[in-house]
């Protein structure tokens, strides 16, 4: 086949030394940068970009690419460590990662995160190797009004996780949508909801404020009420023997939510406009849907953490496909690495793979290798992080504090940025003490700006019929499948209800 | 361990000014602290691609003794950039990567109390045209037929753009004007999404910059159809200009580095001094090819002419579109 000596040659030029070398920096650098609260991939990438122009182009995207895929892995660890989601993709990790790290069980979350996302980035990468000229068409075929019904699946499958106060979780949705339209609105090309002409709200309200806001201050605020500070959570272990029964146990109970999370990471990420956030919630969902045991998760369920972890890596590859087939960015961070190719001299898009193949299998080589690397890495720096855990509370609460606000900071290097940090942790706060859940606000804020767009472009292509969001063959499907999702809990209660009064 | 950025932006111009001797630029004025790169836009888009391409120059040239810092502030269609420059607190260290929302989102919105009058002008860097796309499937191949079907259908024509008031919907507003065209206009968030949904044919035609549908259009997918420059483009030499269809228009996305208000004169002489090194060099040339920008070099006095020329088309051309609508 001549996908797989092409494929060779790439893995064999990613071998070597000094692609290596880069690979085993940039994985570490991105390691440690996915896991800063505030820091992501996109900062990482950015700030890196200049330094690449000393290697040649090759060389610089296989290093770039180290990164993403390194902070990828990171982001995990904030969430599970610090209970901070550290990137909008791994919100959905803290939801189970954070309390396994509660029963002392934060090893296990780990080890299952980098083994999930070891699993979804290779998969990934197969379906990358195989299909990329198919799938990218795949991409093409998603228009506004495809996305929206993605979107409204997404909600979906949040709504339908219900368990929860179904009226709270929406309050929470709608009160994340309405942040998410501060700012500047695309269709009218005006400004909207610049509250008390602050002009930083001009730019919107950032997801990373809010779950820094959220998680970083108003989670470390309820807990201290909680427990007056005399909290000794976690007391984790760390062993060789102790890290081999969790990677069995993680194998055993979250390869199922590894494969969901693969899966269906890997198509939502390659569809330009959605990315690897709506991927993992997604994943997540599915994950419970499917699972025999929905009522674990929430509750430290290992396949919690591997399905939106699998899902992230997944998507992180994926989104490369756009980019470098149609030279069209599936995240903010592969738009950096394009400006990256153009300015290295290449031309991303359907040319790329003809005429600058050594590069683009070098590239896909690199996927492999910086996938392996950031597993070994990761596994290896699990211990420190453990370590962090074993602090006392009363030096890692103001640890996180710090955190929390220098990575909302570094991100936009805005003052307004951690005012709002501030008021959202205490908002956060009462929130949650009046039992109000507050995932769907954040996901809410990362969701509300694709969805409210392409609702609207759609409209606008349908002169205002809704219909559009049925007949279109691809969309119809999707939305169809996300109202019976919304649904469902609505069915439930009334059959529940039937069967009672004819017992 | 924690790595922050200002960490990284030390170590990465460390290992610069190691690696290469330092050149000396300018006598006299010398930055004293890292400079401010304010870019108007978001990342990945034209203007952040020059920024990061013109801060790669400086970089690996070691042109400057203080590292360009650069910053999206796209919110509010650059309205974010343009407060941060109104605003700076040290003109001397802060600059801009422009593109036309420079001139139009003051006129959008004046409440900013922006004018854009009292910057500095630095350097341009060139001009950038805007092309008429359709796909290659749609059949049409030159721009009567194009006239023909937008008025067959019938305001079905489905067009999409960054927005209404941005540089396409100027365009577009403009060829319908002419043409009396009834066209449904989708506005999405950035030149590269219009470029994707073009190639998926979720949308019939587009008004794009060469480089952001450069790469589609040599896959064979996008058939340019006419061009809004003053003359041909040299990529595009059988692409015919709206100039030779008798009417006397021509529009272009500005790129160009602009300080602060109040910015002092010394400061000022060392970044053109600086900029204009960039501008000359092969690096800067080769991309204005491959690109398609056109040049369009600039001293001071004609930068401020063209200002002003441009603040008065921009409002003549907006009013025109708001009387449309």
């Amino acid at each position: 086949m001549e996908v797989l000596s092409f494929l060779t040659d790439g893995v064999l030029l990613a071998l070597a030394p000094t692609n290596l070398f880069l690979i085993v920096i940039g994985v570490t650098v991105g390691l440690f940068i996915g896991a800063m609260p505030g820091l992501g991939s996109v900062n990482g990438v950015a700030i890196l970009l200049p330094i690449t122009f000393l290697v040649p182009p090759g060389s610089a995207i296989i290093f770039l690419a180290a990164i993403y895929y390194g902070a990828m892995y990171g982001g995990a660890i904030s969430s599970v460590a610090l209970g901070i989601p550290g990137a909008s993709t791994a919100v959905a990790t803290t939801f189970d990662g954070r309390p396994l790290a509660l029963q002392g069980r934060a090893s296990l979350a780990l080890v299952t995160a980098a083994l999930a996302s070891f699993v979804g980035g290779t998969v990934a990468n197969v379906f990358f190797t195989l299909f990329a000229p198919i799938l990218a068409s795949l991409a093409l075929s998603f228009g506004p009004p495809e996305i929206f019904a993605l979107m409204l699946l997404a909600f979906a499958t949040f709504v339908g996780l219900g368990g929860d106060d179904i009226p709270k979780t929406i309050f929470s949705i709608c009160f994340g949508l309405v942040l998410a339209t501060v700012g500047f609105d695309t269709i009218s090309g005006e400004p909207r909801l610049v509250l008390f002409d602050i002009p930083g709200f001009l730019r919107g309200i950032g997801f990373i404020v809010l779950a820094i806001g959220v998680y970083g201050i108003g989670e470390m605020l309820w807990t201290i009420e909680q427990t007056r500070g005399e909290i000794t959570t976690t007391n984790p272990k760390m062993t060789a023997k102790g890290m081999m029964s969790d990677t069995k146990e993680a194998v055993r109970r979250g390869w199922k939510g590894t494969w969901i999370g693969s899966l269906i990471g890997f198509f939502v990420g390659i569809l330009p406009a959605a990315g690897a956030t709506p991927g993992s919630l997604m994943s997540y969902g599915v994950a419970k849907m499917v699972s025999n045991t929905p009522q674990e998760f929430g509750n430290g369920s290992p396949n919690g953490v591997a399905a939106p972890e699998a899902a992230n890596n997944s998507a992180s590859t994926g989104s490369m496909l756009p980019m470098l087939t149609l030279g069209i960015p599936g995240s903010p961070t592969t738009a950096i690495l394009l400006g990256g190719m153009v300015i290295w001299g290449l031309t991303p898009g359907p040319r790329l793979f003809v005429d600058e193949s050594e590069f683009v299998w070098g590239l896909i080589g690199s996927f492999y290798i910086s996938n392996i690397a950031a597993l070994l890495i990761n596994l290896a720096f699990i211990p420190l992080f453990i370590w962090m855990l074993r602090m006392p509370f009363t030096i890692l609460a103001p640890l996180i504090f710090v955190l929390s606000i220098v990575g909302g900071f570094a991100a936009s290097r805005s003052m307004h940025d951690l005012w709002l940090i501030v008021i959202f942790g205490i908002a956060a706060f009462f929130m949650r003490k009046f039992d109000y859940p507050l995932a769907p606000a954040v996901l809410a804020i990362v969701l509300g700006p694709i969805a409210e767009p392409t609702l609207r472009q759609s409209l606008l292509l349908s002169s205002g019929d809704p219909m559009i969001f049925f007949t279109r063959p691809i969309a119809g499907p999707i939305t169809i499948i996300a109202i019976i999702l919304i649904l469902l809990p609505a069915i439930k209660l009334i059959r529940g209800s039937r069967r009672v009064e004819e017992a | 361990m924690k790595f922050t950025k200002r960490h990284f932006l030390g170590l990465a111009a460390s290992t610069a000014m190691a690696a290469m001797p330092m050149a000396a630029l300018a006598d006299g004025w010398e930055p004293k602290r890292p400079i401010d790169f304010t870019i108007m836009a978001g990342p990945g888009g034209g203007a952040d691609q020059i920024a990061r391409f013109v801060q790669s120059v400086v970089e690996t040239n070691d042109m400057t003794n203080r590292p360009l810092i650069p910053t999206n502030r796209g919110g509010g269609s650059g309205a974010e950039a343009l407060l941060h420059m109104k605003d700076a607190r040290d003109a001397d260290h802060t600059l801009m990567v422009t593109l036309n929302s420079f001139y139009t989102t003051p006129i959008r919105q004046e409440g900013l109390g922006v004018d854009i009058e009292t910057f500095t002008p630095i350097t341009m860097m060139g001009v950038d045209p805007f092309v008429l796309w359709v796909h290659k499937d749609s059949g049409i191949t030159t721009f009567e037929q194009y006239i023909e079907t937008v008025k067959e259908m019938n305001g079905e024509f489905v067009m999409g753009g960054t927005g209404s008031g941005q540089e396409d919907s100027i365009v577009i507003a403009f060829m319908s004007g002419v043409y009396d065209l009834d066209i449904k206009y989708i506005p999405y968030d950035g030149g590269g999404a219009v470029a994707k949904d073009l190639a998926g044919q979720q949308i019939m035609a587009t008004v794009n910059n060469p480089a952001e549908a450069k790469g589609f259009y040599e896959a064979g997918e996008f058939v340019p159809l006419l061009a809004f420059s003053d003359e041909r483009l040299d990529a595009y030499p059988d692409v015919p200009t709206m100039k030779e269809k008798g009417h006397d228009f021509s529009y272009y996305n500005q790129r160009a580095i602009v300080g602060a208000p109040g910015m002092s004169d010394e400061a000022a002489a060392y970044y053109r001094e600086v900029f204009g090194a960039v501008y000359e060099g092969a690096d800067w040339q080769n991309y204005l090819t491959s690109e398609s920008l056109a040049p369009l070099p600039m001293d001071e006095a004609q930068t401020r002419e063209y200002w002003a020329i441009q603040v008065e088309n921009h409002r003549d051309l907006l009013g025109a579109i708001a009387g449309q609508s």
